[in-house]
């Protein structure tokens, strides 16, 4: 069988010669490059922007499985990273991309990831300028790994830190809470349950872009809730701030099929990954005007305003949550893995 | 001690049985309720239903009950925002 | 909802006043001090009203020597570990199954994929941490008779079920231990039925109210339990008459007793209670990991400075123990208290973190 024949990846096709040309030139280039441009394969790409202020960013994405309801690991890809530049106030300008295969993955796999990741991209207008290719022995790597850097730049007027939270300042957060975590759950082995949830995997930038551009300033300070959930953010904001966070129970948005599935697991929905949502930090004058934008667009439907920033705190802030019957409680910083349990 | 969560059967076949909590769906077994039946709301804990509901009791004393009620009514997800 | 809540706080807090003596409840479930904690209504009882965090999360009142089996067996090349995720952190004296990290520890949902996987893995033995009470007790025998029926020789457990009421009656009769009242298990209550507790009622004079675990249905079983003191009286009352009947599940229960008897075990700081856990008949032995691996019951120490013993018993507040917050932590936790999500120092540590005793700011 030749080579060139094989519908798998083989080790050679990480081997800087002609397979490893093949696959660049065949197979992802057409799919990640979508459009017209036909920018030569260099070292290095050389992007154009007029700026002395650039926003950096580089994540790494290992998800199982692969494909999920609503996306797959090249659609976390793009927006992962492109969330990051979002949630730092840039608009983001490109990207890069590098692979690493196992021998043996599925060349249709291949493909239809990369797909989506041109699609991501193109959807967004930020282009993928370079990239690697490499490919490691079987079970080196868990099928593919991929990494995402991205290159932006501030929109004018926004000034984002720890250091501008104030308190009285507005917690905001886009949407609802715990799709992704929740539904990449449900389809791993051991777990499976069916479920009408898809992940909330989406690009904010748009989103936060049009935000910035309305408000400016009154924006203090934007994360994405990833992995750990929004318990792990407001954690960080809390420490980085200095101040108490306060959220109330009631107001945070959640579906309730993530909240049955979370109650089945055991698991609280507050540490739950999410990939398509931002936490704002708003001045309290303009929370309106923001949650109006956010609203506005299919991707903040549901944003809604959860708490507050509270005063100082002697040893760093506490996050607590107001429960549905008028308690509190403290929201403590998830330990990193959420086990199911029964008791 | 012990979480258990509430779900209405949909699928029944002996003691195994699928069941759905606001639209999610579980393979769990009835082996420990013989007289479960198809539309019964039960608890289910670590796999297992271990109690049907009695609806009219549970209206009156769960906060659950607004669970109970959309899982009575067949609706499955798509309401947002918070409880 | 917040109307039925306020009420039964206000019953609870003129009925306190009126008795005029403090009052002592013990909450006999992890996840009652759980979503007492996650509610918040601790803050806001009457003054002389204590909550008691008693030996109800039964991961916490496993002992030291069972989580040392477990991690030996974990550890052999023959052996795939099955567990609920529970125990999956709980330290023993040399580490967690966390910690041991070997890829023959696999977390199930139910004792059905545990079973799945002995079927899937001919070449190994499975071993099941069947830990839990009542509740979960079934779902094991439910296990083992399956196997016993269709031949499944490499599963096996290793029983750690605890059976509640001996342990409740065994904390009565240490008159150290002030208890005037028990919360009682909801989910327990499922499987025994309230009529379990008459014993209890009747026998020690003290009140006890099966709750489920909504904030407030807890509150109104405590202002039940009050109003009950006030009045001098000491019944069984079941709030949670959803899914508790006072007969329980039969079903359940015949299948406890006919792959387990009651026997004198250890529970992690109340010492040997009498017929306070379970193993499996004579018949079903083939399926007792114990057996088949020719192991002895390990009696491991506590580690140094571990309370865990004394907050079982509601004998101090997490808060109390030297370990807890410095040591002792959800991190780096000493004792299962700590590590267990229904731990009363778990709790404590998440929930109760500013302000002191009730949580309370």
């Amino acid at each position: 069988m030749a080579l060139g024949d094989s519908r798998k990846i083989l080790l050679a096709h990480g081997g800087g010669g002609r397979l490893m040309s093949r696959l660049i030139q065949e197979t992802i280039l057409p799919r990640v490059r979508q459009g017209d441009d036909d920018m030569p394969l260099t070292d290095a790409a050389q992007v154009t922007i007029d700026a002395s202020v650039l926003c950096f960013t580089t994540d790494s994405y290992v998800v199982q499985p692969l494909r999920f309801p609503g996306g797959d690991i090249g659609t976390l890809a793009v927006c992962g990273t492109v969330n990051d530049l979002a949630a730092a106030g840039a608009r983001p300008v490109a990207l890069s991309l590098s692979l690493i295969l196992e021998e043996g993955f599925s060349l249709d796999m291949l493909e239809s990831i990369l797909e989506s990741i041109g699609r991501a991209a193109g959807a967004l207008g930020v282009p993928v300028v370079t990239g690697d290719t490499k490919v490691v022995e079987v079970e080196a790597a868990d099928g593919l790994f991929i990494n995402t850097a991205g290159i932006g730049v501030k929109v004018p007027g926004s000034v984002l830190g720890f250091d501008r939270i104030q308190p009285g300042d507005a917690v905001i957060v886009t949407g609802t809470l715990g799709d992704h975590g929740m539904t990449i759950l449900s389809r791993r082995k051991g777990m499976m349950f069916e479920t009408p949830l898809e992940s909330d995997c989406a690009a904010l930038s748009p989103l936060t872009c049009r935000v910035l551009e309305a408000v400016g300033e009154a924006v203090r300070f934007m994360r994405d809730p990833t992995r750990g959930g929004l318990a792990a953010v407001l954690n960080e904001i809390a420490s980085g701030s200095r101040c108490d966070i306060e959220i109330e129970e009631t107001c945070l948005p959640i579906r309730p099929a993530v909240r049955a599935a979370a109650d089945m697991l055991g698991l609280d929905v507050l540490n739950v990954a999410n990939e398509g949502k931002m936490v704002l930090i708003v001045a309290p004058e303009a929370a309106e005007e923001v949650l109006a934008i956010c609203r506005a667009d299919p991707l903040g439907r549901e944003a809604a305003r959860i708490g507050r920033i509270g005063s100082p705190g002697e040893d760093g802030g506490l996050v607590e949550l107001v429960t549905r019957v008028g308690g509190r409680r403290v929201v403590q910083m998830p330990y990193g893995r959420d086990l199911p349990r029964i008791c | 001690m012990c979480l258990a969560v509430p779900a209405r059967i949909v699928e029944l076949d002996g003691d195994r049985a699928v069941v759905d909590a606001m639209g999610n769906r579980w393979a769990i077994r009835t082996t420990l309720l013989p007289d479960a039946k198809l539309g019964d709301i039960v608890l289910v804990h670590a796999g297992f239903a271990i109690a049907t509901v009695d609806e009219e009791e549970a209206r009156q004393t769960w906060e659950l009950f607004e669970q109970i009620e959309q899982l009575r009514t067949d609706e499955t997800t798509g309401t947002e925002g918070a409880d | 909802m917040p109307d039925r809540a306020e009420a039964a706080r206000r019953r609870m807090v003129r009925d306190c006043e009126i008795l005029g003596r403090p009052v002592r409840i013990m909450e006999v479930c992890g996840t009652h001090t759980v979503a007492i904690f996650r509610s918040g209504i601790r803050a806001s009882l009457p003054k002389g009203l204590t909550l008691l965090s008693g030996p109800g999360c039964p991961v916490c009142v496993t002992e030291q020597g069972y989580i040392d089996t477990v991690l030996e067996l974990a550890q052999r090349d023959d052996v795939i570990l099955a567990t609920y995720g529970d125990m999956i952190r709980v330290p023993g004296t040399a580490g967690s199954l966390e910690t041991v990290n070997r890829p023959g520890v696999r977390v199930v949902l139910s004792t059905d994929d545990a079973l799945a996987l002995a079927r899937e893995r001919p070449d190994r033995t499975v071993v099941f941490a069947a830990v839990g009470f009542e509740t979960t007790t079934p779902a094991t025998a439910v296990a083992v008779g399956q196997a016993a029926e269709e031949g499944v020789d490499n599963f096996c457990i290793l029983s750690g079920h605890k059976r509640v009421v001996p342990a409740m009656a065994a904390l009565l009769s240490d008159a150290t231990n002030r208890i005037d009242a028990f919360l009682c298990p909801g989910h327990v209550s499922v499987i025994i039925g309230s009529e379990a507790y008459r014993p209890i009622a009747r026998g020690f004079g003290r009140p006890c109210v099966v709750a489920g675990f909504e904030p407030v249905l807890i509150l109104e079983a405590m202002a039940a339990i009050c109003r009950q003191l006030l009045e001098g009286r000491a019944e069984v009352e079941s709030l949670y008459s959803a899914v508790v009947r006072p007969e329980g599940n039969p079903r359940a229960m015949d299948l406890i007793d006919r792959y387990f008897e009651p026997c004198d075990g250890p529970w992690r700081g109340l010492g040997r209670i009498p017929e306070g856990s379970l193993r499996l008949r004579a018949e079903y032995e083939r399926f007792d990991a114990r057996r088949r691996f020719g192991l002895e019951e390990r009696v491991a120490p506590e580690p140094a400075g571990c309370r865990c013993g004394d907050v079982l018993c509601g004998r101090i507040e997490p808060i109390t123990c030297g370990l807890f917050g410095s040591r002792c932590t959800p991190d780096t936790p000493v004792g299962p208290c700590m590590v267990s999500s229904e731990g009363a120092c778990s709790a404590w540590y998440k929930y109760g973190r500013r302000g002191g005793r009730n949580g309370a700011r």
